[in-house]
């Protein structure tokens, strides 16, 4: 072969690989992929039953029921809109009501929020960012961080005794 | 004062780090071994000036000077002496500062053991070592000073994250940086042979020792950061496809093409201009980690802040470096010497083959990771790209990387005979198709996949021994002259089949442990017994207990096979009162290379509790498998040939060829 064919031949597979790997990567974006959405901009998009997608907010105080085997049910809310979730398992250590929380799942036909998966914040100065940046937009946004101020400069207090 | 001390020291490191960014330059320029030689002295004492401040850092946590801001926010006073230690790079500041700590490491060795590098070669690498250096003091002194004081001190900390008191901070930030900045050393190289307009074998005889040293951290950084997540976070899963992993994840896969086209460059002078891409894209793939993760556009347990100002900081380092890098490239490669000739049947073609495999696959979980930052900056819609699309992207890929994995070694430089290497292939081909059928027979019609899978490990792993087999003649030959020759076998050839060998192991372990593992999730109280994939693990008691500083609750439980008690494991939920936060101890049980596994829940009113078992078959396999690749890549670097600073043969054919 001479060194034309050589690099045609190179330059060939390379851009085979490149095509499979481009549509391997339009076909995953097309399927696997999960929009992120607050109770509102989900009842705004009116979301199908069954296409999953997240779910963020806060979790309403005094909305949280344990039922058996480890079903447990909750209110998301925005503070404009608020969807009911279903979720069967353990829940996060940091899942407390009145505290951000991400769930991912998909309606059912009843309009209630079946969560596979649930994720909270991961400590207590943290918010996920999502629901965080989605509260400050529709305006139920508290700074935190002034509170954490106070809190941090409590707790020394409280340990200074 | 010690703290100012420790700030006043990483200023001088500034300021050594630009004396090392400009005068080797001008000695290179000038021709000026004196002037060139400032760049030795200079990194030496940088890193020495950076030790101290780090030093600094680490006594202010150890005896808990909580009058540094740093030490008020990330430590307690009854927090163990280890977490103490571990937790100066637990927080932004100090594990920025063990980032420069590595780098000016890095740079030292270079300095020291470079001694024998042509010194105009040495000099510039080192300068280009001093540029990223001084772009990170500058980051650390505006953005991120970790000495900063408060004017009235508190008299306790705020605690360290509870999820990062663990003994894993100590081992995998280390390592995963050592890995990150050690590809620092191979862009040197390749902005200094830009700059120079000089490449040849005698380059990548340089490169290679120092990448393959990146890679091995690398690897054990990634192996163990992920073992810490799959027994820290009580989910049982040992990789998210978290954008932080994805971060660490694509330096490594671009990090193993350089690696693989640094043979040939050294051996046959040929892909030299890819080489200079590879060992530049490898490196901006370390910086967009660290970015990734620093800038705080990503939530995850490793963004310990966010400040905007830190990620304009850090963008803006990204995008010189990288932007610069690949100018310089686009400027001064097409004058680099074009190298030799190989058919595309050939040692070479099979490297060139695991180049772009890699290198695709790592721009697939490169759009994975950075598709939902674009999209939501672009239309402010967010979205989340999880599991699915990886598996369903890089796993294709993977496919045909794995099956051409046991032919490369295998293949004649040059011009290869693929029927001679598939021939000698085939005893472990036929253990691959043995293995499909007895698992095709054992699970039934039910899952194709996994059998086929694991017939690809088999065939991996034994391809990876049939290697060694063939070159010492073990089952052909009598056994001594087969010990013979394999003492006299070069460990770099140890080191491949090592290396792929680990890959077969980890590929085995992920399918078996993703395929069969068993889960069950129950509510239960004291004397309840669950069965999980014929284990009985009986509740005994639950009790409070108190640690140094936190309370927990730990259950007991007894692990019984067939009616007999085997052991008792204790998970606990640990409740950290400093930060009000909680972190939930999985306990696990090895049984040969499978795990049982199990995590607490909350407990009910009603005091039952809830508990997730796991029981994941091969699991430890997973990292078994990364172990010997880095065990691989060790044994490579200890080749007499390779070795760091070991004498160049006397063969005037491979010294630098000028640029034509």
């Amino acid at each position: 072969m001479t060194r034309k064919q050589r690099r045609l031949v190179l330059i060939g597979s390379a851009l085979t690989v490149l095509a499979i790997a481009a549509a391997l990567v339009l076909n995953a974006l097309r399927d696997s992929i999960v929009f992120f959405s607050t109770p509102s901009m989900a009842a705004e998009k009116s979301i199908p039953p069954g296409q999953r997608f997240r779910l963020g907010g806060l979790v309403q105080a005094g909305s949280l029921e344990r039922g058996k085997q480890l079903q447990v049910k909750f209110v998301v809310t925005d503070g404009n809109a608020s969807l009911p979730v279903m979720f069967t398992g353990i829940l996060p250590d940091l899942f407390r009501e009145g505290q951000g929380v991400i769930s991912e799942g998909a309606l059912d036909a009843a309009g209630v929020f079946k969560a596979d998966t649930v994720l909270a914040k991961h400590d207590e100065t943290y918010m996920p960012k999502d629901v965080a940046d989605a509260l400050k937009k529709q305006g139920h946004w508290k700074d935190e961080s002034a509170q954490q101020q106070n809190a941090a400069g409590a707790k020394a207090a409280t340990s200074v005794r | 004062m010690i703290a100012e001390a420790g700030h006043y020291a990483l200023a001088l490191a500034l300021a050594l780090a630009l004396v090392q960014s400009i005068v080797p330059v001008i000695g290179a320029r000038l021709g000026d071994p004196r002037l060139m030689g400032v760049a030795a002295s200079t990194s030496i004492g940088q890193f020495a000036f950076v030790l101290f401040a780090f030093g600094v850092l680490t006594t202010a946590y150890v005896v808990s000077d909580f009058s540094v801001v740093n030490v008020y926010e990330n430590s307690h006073s009854a927090k163990p002496l280890i977490y103490k230690i571990t937790g100066v790079w637990g927080n932004h500041e100090g594990s920025m500062l063990l980032w420069v700590l590595i780098l000016a490491l890095f740079s030292a060795l270079v300095a020291i053991f470079g001694t024998n590098l042509p010194l105009v070669l040495r000099s510039l690498v080192l300068a280009v070592q001093g540029w990223i250096a001084s772009a990170f003091y500058l980051f650390i002194l505006f953005t991120s000073n970790p000495f900063l004081r408060i004017a009235d001190p508190p008299i306790e900390g705020r605690d360290l994250n509870p999820v990062l008191q663990d003994i894993g901070l100590a081992v995998h930030p280390p390592l995963l940086y050592l890995g990150y900045v050690g590809f620092s050393v191979s862009f040197s190289f390749a902005i200094a042979a830009l700059i120079e307009g000089r490449i040849g074998a005698a380059w990548a005889r340089w490169v290679r020792p120092w990448t393959l040293l990146a890679w091995v951290f690398l690897t054990l950084g990634i192996a163990m950061g992920s073992y810490w997540a799959y027994y820290e976070l009580g989910w049982g899963g040992w990789w998210f496809w978290d954008p932080v992993e994805n971060a660490s994840l694509m330096p490594w896969l671009a990090g193993t093409a350089l690696l693989h086209s640094a043979v040939v460059m050294e051996k046959r002078n040929a892909l030299k201009v890819w080489t200079i891409l590879l060992a530049i894209l490898t490196f901006s793939l370390s910086l967009l980690g660290t970015f990734l993760v620093r800038s705080g556009v990503l939530t995850s347990v490793h963004t310990f802040a966010s400040d905007p100002t830190r990620g304009v900081f850090i963008l803006a380092i990204l995008c010189v470096f990288i932007g610069g890098s690949l100018a310089l490239y686009a400027w001064r490669a097409p004058s680099l010497t074009q190298g030799g000739l190989f058919a595309p049947i050939s040692r070479e073609g099979a490297l060139v083959l695991n180049n772009l495999l890699l290198t695709t696959a790592c721009a697939t979980v490169f759009v994975g990771t950075l598709y939902p930052l674009v999209l939501e900056t672009l239309t402010s819609e967010k979205i989340s790209v999880g599991a699915p699309f990886f598996n369903l992207t890089f796993g294709p890929l993977f496919v045909p990387l794995l099956l051409a994995v046991p032919f490369g070694p295998l293949l004649a430089w040059k011009r290869g005979d693929l029927l001679a290497a598939a021939q000698r292939l085939m005893f472990a081909g036929l253990c691959a198709l043995l293995a499909l059928a007895l698992l095709m027979a054992w699970t039934g019609a039910g899952a194709v996949l996994a059998p086929l899978a694991i017939a690809l490990a088999v065939f991996v792993i034994v391809g990876a021994m049939s290697d060694l087999i063939e070159k010492t003649g073990a089952l052909r030959l009598a056994p001594q002259i087969s010990l013979r020759r394999a003492a006299g076998l070069p460990r770099s050839t140890w080191g491949t089949a090592f290396a792929h060998a680990g890959l077969g192991v980890a590929l085995l372990g992920i399918v078996c442990e993703t395929t069969w593992n068993s889960e069950r999730i129950a509510a239960i109280k004291p004397g309840d017994v669950v069965a999980v994939a014929g284990y009985q693990v009986k509740l005994e008691n639950v009790v409070q207990r108190q640690g140094p500083n936190y309370r927990e609750q730990v259950a007991r439980f007894s692990i019984l096979r067939d009616g007999q008690p085997i052991a008792t494991l204790s998970p606990s939920k640990r409740a950290f009162s400093a930060r009000g936060s909680s972190t939930t101890e999985a306990a696990l049980l090895t049984r040969g290379l499978s795990q049982l596994y199990i995590s607490l829940g909350d407990q009910s009113a009603d005091g039952s509790i809830s508990v997730r078992l796991y029981y994941k078959p091969l699991v430890v396999l997973i990292w078994f498998g990364a172990v010997m690749m880095a065990f691989g890549g060790l044994l490579s670097l200890s080749d007499r040939r390779l070795r760091v600073g070991a004498p160049k043969p006397a063969r005037p054919a491979r010294s630098l060829q000028p640029a034509e």
